[in-house]
C-alpha cells in the first residue's frame, strides 16, 4: 500500500466486463493512494464498500457484456456508492439512443445523440477534449471550482434532469454528472481529467 | 468575442449568452518521440531528472497544462512491441491526462496490447493507408475515439497536398483530402495532420490544408508541422479551424513553455484550459 493512502480502510472494487478502459480507472486510483480490486464476482462486488462502474464503448454491447454475468440486476441492487463513468453513467439511465440500448433504468433519463443541427451549432460529435462543469452540487463536487476542466469523449449524453449535480455546454447544456440515492454518474473522465478528476475520485473514495 | 474572462473561482452560473470560454477548449499537445523507450531528440529541462525518460518528461508536460500527450514510437527493433508495451504501462500508471501512443500499429492485435496497458487511443499511418481496413476493425472493437489517423502530407507544384508514407519517404498520387475523407468514413475518431513542407520549419503552420480538413470532416483536426512561435498557434485555431495543436522541439527545448502559450492564447480570445 502506497504511504499516502487515504485513511479508510476502504474496500474499492471496479466492476469488470467489456469496458475499455478499466486500467486507467485502476492507475487513477493507485495515483490517489487506492488500490482497488477489478472483479465480475457478485460476492466481492456486494462486499465492497465503494463501486466503480467505468465504460468506454458501445451501450448495447456495453449491456450484452454486463447481461452475460448478470451483472445489470447486481448494480441495480447495489446499496453502497456507486460511480458510474461515461458509458457507466450513461447505463445507469433507461434507454439509450445508441442502437437502441435499454439500460439500467436507476435514472429515469433517456441518453441522447449530440444533434448539432437541431440546436444550431457547428459542433463536431464526439466531443472530444476538455470542458468546463459548472453549476456544482453535491458531496461528489466538494472542493472544485466552477467551471474547471474535465476532459470528455462522448455522442450521447444525458439531459438536464432533476438529479443533475454538475452542467456541461456543448451543443446544448446536459448532465456532465448526476446523484440519485447511492448512485453517481460523470460523463467525463474523471480517471484522466488532470487534478480535477483526482478530487472527484477522492471525494467519492472519502464518502 | 466579448470580454467573458471567467477566472477560475468565480461562481456565477453562466448561461448560453456568455459565449466563448463555456465549450470545449482547444487542445496543446507536446509529442514525444521514443526510441527504445527513452524520448530521442534533445532535451532541454534542468528539473527533470532525466530528460530521456518519456515518463518523466511527459508528467512535467501534464503538470505544465499540456492538455494530451502524442508518444511516438520509432524504435525498429524486434524487441519493440514488448519494450512499447511495458513504456506504455508506465505512462498510464503515472501520468493523469490522456495519451496517445503512435508507431508500428498495424494490426488489432498491437492495438489491443496498448489499450489493455492503458493507452487513450492510437495513432496510424501507413499501415492504415496499405490496409485502410483496419480503420474499420479499431473502430468496431475499441470505438471511433482510440483511432487516431496521423497523415503526412506535402504541397506538390501542382498546387494539391498529397499523402506521404513510411515518416515522409513514399510519396503517393492519393490527395489529402480524399483520403481524411476515405478513413473518417471508415471510423477514424481524430486527423493528425503533418505538413511536411511546414514541418521543422518554424514559420507557421499549414492554415489551409488544415482548415479545408477542419472544415469539411466531422471529427477533430490536430495540426501539427511548423508552429515557431505564439502567434502560429493562434493561426492555427483562427485561421486553421484547428480543434488542438502539436509541436515537439519547441517544448523539448523550452522555446515556448505551455503555461506562457496558454496565457497568450487566452489574452488572444482562444478558449484554452488554464
Amino acid at each position: 500500500m502506497s504511504v499516502n493512502t487515504i485513511s479508510k480502510g476502504d474496500n474499492i472494487v471496479i466492476i469488470k466486463y467489456n469496458a475499455g478502459n478499466i486500467q486507467s480507472v485502476l492507475y487513477a486510483l493507485e495515483r490517489i493512494g487506492i488500490n482497488a480490486v477489478v472483479t465480475d464476482n457478485h460476492e466481492a462486488i456486494k462486499a465492497a464498500d465503494k463501486v466503480i462502474f467505468p465504460g468506454v464503448g458501445e451501450a448495447s454491447s456495453a449491456m450484452n457484456s454486463l447481461k452475460e454475468n448478470n451483472l445489470d440486476s447486481l448494480i441495480k441492487e447495489l446499496k453502497q456508492p456507486v460511480l458510474g463513468i461515461c458509458v457507466g453513467m450513461q447505463l445507469l439511465c433507461d434507454y439509450s439512443e445508441e442502437n437502441n440500448t435499454p439500460c439500467l433504468g436507476i435514472i429515469h433519463q433517456p441518453v441522447k445523440r449530440f444533434n448539432p443541427l437541431e440546436n444550431n451549432s457547428t459542433e463536431k460529435v464526439p466531443q472530444i477534449g476538455w470542458n468546463t462543469i459548472f453549476s456544482l452540487k453535491s458531496p461528489l463536487m466538494k472542493g472544485l471550482e466552477e467551471n474547471c476542466y474535465c476532459y470528455f469523449v462522448h455522442s450521447y449524453y444525458v439531459p438536464i434532469n432533476e438529479y443533475t449535480i454538475a452542467t456541461t455546454n456543448y451543443v446544448q447544456l446536459y448532465s456532465a454528472a448526476f446523484h440519485k440515492d447511492n448512485f453517481y454518474g460523470v460523463q467525463f473522465h474523471a480517471e484522466k481529467s488532470s487534478v480535477v478528476g483526482e478530487k472527484i475520485l477522492k471525494n467519492f473514495i472519502e464518502f | 468575442m466579448k470580454d467573458d474572462k471567467i477566472s477560475p473561482g468565480v461562481t456565477s452560473i453562466p448561461t448560453m449568452s456568455e459565449g466563448q470560454t463555456i465549450g470545449l477548449a482547444k487542445r496543446i499537445i507536446p509529442c514525444l518521440d521514443i526510441r527504445d523507450g527513452r524520448t530521442v531528440k534533445g532535451v532541454n529541462f534542468e528539473n527533470i531528472r532525466d530528460a530521456g525518460d518519456p515518463v518523466e518528461l511527459g508528467a512535467l508536460y501534464a503538470e505544465q497544462g499540456a492538455d494530451e500527450l502524442v508518444f511516438l514510437d520509432i524504435t525498429a527493433t524486434v524487441e519493440k512491441r514488448k519494450t512499447l508495451s511495458e513504456l506504455v504501462n508506465r505512462i498510464a500508471r503515472h501520468i493523469n491526462i490522456p495519451f496517445t501512443v503512435g508507431g508500428g500499429v498495424s494490426s488489432v492485435d498491437d492495438a489491443s496490447v496498448l489499450l489493455k496497458n492503458g493507452a487513450d487511443k492510437v495513432s496510424i499511418n501507413t499501415a492504415a493507408y496499405k490496409n485502410p481496413q483496419l480503420i474499420n476493425d479499431l473502430a468496431k472493437e475499441f470505438g471511433s475515439q482510440f483511432v487516431v489517423l496521423a497523415i503526412d502530407t506535402r504541397m506538390e507544384d501542382d498546387g494539391e497536398w498529397y499523402v506521404y508514407l513510411s515518416g515522409g519517404r513514399v510519396k503517393t498520387e492519393t490527395k489529402c483530402l480524399d483520403w481524411a475523407k476515405q478513413a473518417v468514413e471508415l471510423g477514424a475518431g481524430e486527423i493528425l495532420l503533418t505538413s511536411m513542407n511546414h514541418d521543422g520549419t518554424k514559420q507557421g503552420f499549414a492554415l489551409d490544408i488544415t482548415r479545408q480538413l477542419s472544415e469539411t470532416l466531422p471529427v477533430p483536426i490536430i495540426a501539427s508541422g511548423g508552429g515557431g512561435t505564439k502567434s502560429h498557434f493562434v493561426d492555427v485555431f483562427t485561421q486553421g479551424k484547428a480543434d488542438a495543436a502539436l509541436a515537439a522541439s519547441i517544448f523539448h527545448f523550452k522555446e515556448i513553455s505551455i503555461p506562457d502559450l496558454k496565457g497568450y492564447l487566452k489574452e488572444n480570445n482562444i478558449h484554452v484550459r488554464i
